[in-house]
């Protein structure tokens, strides 16, 4: 790209011109101030906060509105001189300062943006507090309705239109939008509709002022109160970066973390708001079942119970199941006890997914997020990223709106945000190379098929699975070695849901029978004894007359039907591993402690193995660590994705089983309600109260 | 001339004589002490005494939960919980003074925007246990309640110099 020359504070840079003359600045290590410029969002021009000096220009400049390929250097040939500090630059930021506090409100003191607020803290800067000149009253606008999440008081807000940026290109939900001009200017959702979109409280984050608040948040905590912990979203399978605050024991809120690779600056709602979850039906200590209904206990009669059952039953008759929020500390612990014990049926896969462990690739979302950019078509097979990842449903949108970007979907119709080609029921079609998409597979220079749960949950999952990798290899989805950087491709997708089933995938925790045959075996009476580890999402309440334990952090239907209640941490109240679909590995970290009498998950697997007489061999959490890495090496490699390793075609021939699909059947929704998929979710009210809104479609109406 | 000097005051019981002036000065003076606690001696408009919580003419309380004299506290002796109340606005549901924490720096005062919460006049509140010195916000609206006469006339007394 053509660069040319800058003099920004007397330092000599060379710029591109594509850049903004704010990102030219920044490079030359300048602090720009500013409102309405983002990065990750277009260009608007319209706080005036970025005024720097052009020397020789008649008026100062909004560095973000300008770029470099437009400063053309001075007559004499020399590069043009920017000013970012002394006088002139200062008293024109302190005038527009002064233009945004005539109609901000003095609310410092009761709004939750005070101590994190950019007006605040550039007022520091660039206000004239000893010196006012506006006695007229102030602007009053009516609050806005925007849904359960986001609490709006619009007399704060200075019209930045981060939030309508936000709403329209990043969301590609546009419902908010700004009407009148000048002072008369608001920023409404249209019909005082509710903010519809599963990353609408990243607008509270953008907001540069109060106007836009959290709603669940609000007024509970300032900012300096909070312990702040970095941390690994569960609520999908993502592996998004967060940040805890916590106030004493209570997770008060959950905020995004940047990671380029990951979710960049975004995180959904779920995985923001449902902390509320973590605090309503805990379970604080251990419960044994007692004529037919569950007692308190101490953690000695617990695992007296346990043992005594463990010991009385064969093996073969012992299944296990992992669940969704699990970290890969317990799953390794889990089953080394189980193995231990010689149980015969071990499943991670709660939804009824086919996929099996063994070669990563086969059950990786392989292109990594951050490749998802660089792709020219995309096929969509049974799945829903809106709801089963918001924050790559945004990484597709924003390659869709890079331009020259083809979606195509098999399954069900559903509004993703951005223009999909139905191709209905054409998997078949596809993998015998007689479908037109096949052909634009094959001429896209980097193509992208992204299997979905719903696809691999239905009864001919594996041979969904196997038509997938034949689609994928007939049709260049799976390209030559290396990362997408290096010009390396490897297209074959599948999106997972539980942010534990990489983990518990490449650890091994499928043997025997599966779930839907361990319910199975349970009615029938030839499973007696089940171990579910936070396992709430099959259909536990059918499971006959078998010995339940569950272990876990929420008294969730789970908790219901076990006959040995074990309380565990949930993913705030522990250290753990999280493998996200990519098999990027990352480490969560404890916020706060677990509630009563409950422990950590791994503890309390330990401690039972004891009482079993299969002393687990690691007593710390660094010697589980070192023997989960035994175990699978990349859990050492934190925060790296794997890099494709070339088509291997015998391995790829070999993903999923032989068969036939069968006839007419459909694709369904993997999830039912985005808002409420866990435990914690389904414990939390703010939750609830979105999936009203939201799913139930109870949206509030304006009054006609 | 020095010993006669010496010998005149010792014949004359001239020390005997001074200090029973100046017995008989302070026997009719004006008294240094107070009869206590019936008397009390004047204090400042800006002394600094036991907390209270005032409220506005109408009723309302003044805090508005923005939390900066728990912020600004030295002795971290405030502990405040907010939540929106019922009608939307800002308030706390729990405003606590550990009052044997409070070293009556007075930073509370200064640094609420509202004055909300002030150090009144009063210092008469010893206690028979320690739990008694552990304020809640019932107890100190009471004081406000209370207190709101003379407190408001010290802030008077002393805005001019604000």
């Amino acid at each position: 790209m053509p660069s040319r020359k800058l003099i920004v504070d007397g330092k000599e840079i060379e710029a591109d011109d594509g850049l903004t003359l704010l990102q030219a600045c920044e490079m030359a290590g300048a602090e720009i101030p500013r409102f309405c410029y983002h990065e990750r969002l277009s260009v608007a021009g319209n706080c005036r906060m970025c005024l720097v000096e052009w020397v020789g220009a008649p008026k100062p400049q909004a560095s973000c509105a300008l770029q470099v390929r437009d400063i053309f250097p001075n007559k004499d040939g020399t590069p043009a001189k920017i000013n970012t500090k002394g006088q002139y630059v200062r008293k024109a930021r302190e005038g527009v300062m002064e233009f945004l506090l005539i109609n901000h409100p003095l609310d410092c003191p009761i709004c939750d943006q005070g101590g994190e607020c950019d007006l605040q803290d550039q007022a520091m800067g660039y206000g004239r507090a000893a010196f006012h000149r506006f006695n007229e009253n102030k602007r009053a606008v009516e609050d806005k309705y925007m849904g359960p999440l986001v609490k709006t008081i619009m007399t704060r807000c200075i019209q930045c239109t981060r939030c309508v940026r936000f709403a329209t290109e990043v969301a590609g939900v546009p419902d908010l939008g700004a009407t009148g001009r000048g002072e008369d200017m608001e920023i409404t959702t249209y019909l005082e509709k509710a903010f519809a979109s599963e990353l609408s409280g990243n607008v509270v984050d953008l907001c540069p002022v109060g106007a836009l608040t959290s709603k669940p948040y609000a007024f509970n905590a300032r900012p300096w109160e909070l312990r702040k912990t970095e941390s690994i979203d569960v609520m999908d399978a993502q592996g998004c970066n967060i940040r805890v605050d916590a106030r004493g024991p209570a997770v008060l809120r959950v905020l995004p973390r940047l990671n380029e690779e990951i979710n960049e600056e975004w995180i959904s709602d779920k995985a923001r708001h449902a902390c509320d979850g973590l605090m309503r039906q805990r379970l604080d200590r251990p419960y044994v079942r007692k004529s037919g209904k569950l007692q308190p206990a101490t953690w000695g009669e617990a695992f007296a119970v346990v043992a005594a059952r463990v010991a009385e039953t064969a093996p073969e008759r012992m299944a296990a199941v992992v669940g969704d929020l699990a970290a890969a500390e317990e799953i390794k612990a889990l089953k080394d006890l189980m193995t231990a014990l010689g149980a015969a049926h071990l499943d991670c896969r709660q939804d009824g997914s086919k996929l099996v462990p063994g070669a990563r690739p086969s059950y990786l979302f392989n292109a990594t997020i951050a490749g998802v950019e660089a792709a020219d078509a995309i096929l969509l097979v049974g799945c829903n990223p809106r709801w089963e990842a918001p924050v790559l449903n945004a990484r597709i949108r924003k390659a869709w709106l890079g331009g020259n970007l083809k979606i195509a979907n098999i399954g069900p119709a559903v509004d993703l945000t951005y223009p999909v080609e139905q191709l209905g029921d054409a998997l078949e079609g596809l993998a015998n190379g007689s479908h037109a998409f096949a052909q634009t597979l094959k001429d896209a220079k980097r193509p992208m098929l992204i299997l979905g749960p719903a696809a691999l949950a239905r009864r001919d999952g594996a041979a969904v699975l196997r038509m997938a990798a034949k689609i994928a290899a007939d049709t260049g989805i799976i390209g030559p070695a290396g990362s997408a950087e290096e010009g390396g491709w490897n297209g074959f997708n599948v999106l997972h849901t539980a942010a534990s089933r990489v983990a518990a995938l490449d650890l091994g925790f499928v043997r025997g029978r599966d779930v839907a045959g361990i319910v199975d075996g349970a009615q029938k009476g030839e499973i007696d004894f089940l171990y579910l580890l936070g396992a709430d999402e099959f259909d536990v309440g059918h499971l006959g007359r078998a010995f339940v334990v569950y272990q876990g952090s929420h008294g969730d239907a789970g908790a219901h039907n076990a006959d040995v209640v074990l309380p565990g941490a949930a993913y705030t109240e522990k250290d753990g591993l999280y493998a996200n679909f990519e098999g990027r590995v990352q480490r969560g970290r404890r916020a706060t402690f677990p509630p009563g009498e409950a422990k950590e998950d791994w503890a309390i697997l330990r401690a039972l193995s004891d009482v079993l007489g299969k002393r687990l061999p690691y007593d710390t959490l660094e010697q589980l660590r070192a023997a989960l890495v035994a175990d699978a090496p990349h859990f050492a490699r934190l925060g790296e994705a794997p890099v494709h390793s070339g088509a291997d075609a015998a391995m790829w021939a070999d993903v999923g089983s032989e068969g036939a699909l069968e006839p007419g059947a459909a694709f369904g929704h993997a999830i039912a309600d985005y808002y409420l998929t866990n435990p914690i979710a389904r414990a939390s009210v703010t939750m609830a109260e979105c999936s009203r809104v939201f799913v139930a479609g109870a949206h509030k109406m304006a009054a006609e | 001339m020095a010993f006669l000097d010496r010998a005149a005051r010792s014949i004359f019981f001239w020390e005997f004589l001074k200090s029973f002036v100046l017995s008989m000065r302070y026997f009719v003076g004006k008294k240094s002490t107070l009869n206590y606690p019936f008397e009390k001696g004047p204090i400042s408009p800006r002394f600094r005494g036991e907390h209270a919580l005032r409220r506005y003419p109408n009723g309302e309380e003044r805090c508005i939960a923005c939390k900066l004299c728990e912020a600004v506290c030295p002795a971290q002796a405030i502990t405040i919980e907010a939540e929106p109340r019922e009608d939307g606005s800002r308030r706390t549901t729990r405003y606590d003074i550990d009052m044997v924490k409070c070293i009556y720096c007075g930073l509370c005062q200064e640094a609420c925007p509202v004055d909300a919460i002030v150090e009144g006049p009063n210092f008469e509140y010893s206690t028979e246990t320690r739990e008694e010195l552990y304020y809640n916000k019932d107890k100190l609206l009471a004081n406000g309640d209370r207190w709101e006469r003379e407190i408001a006339r010290n802030l008077e007394l002393d805005a001019p110099y604000r």
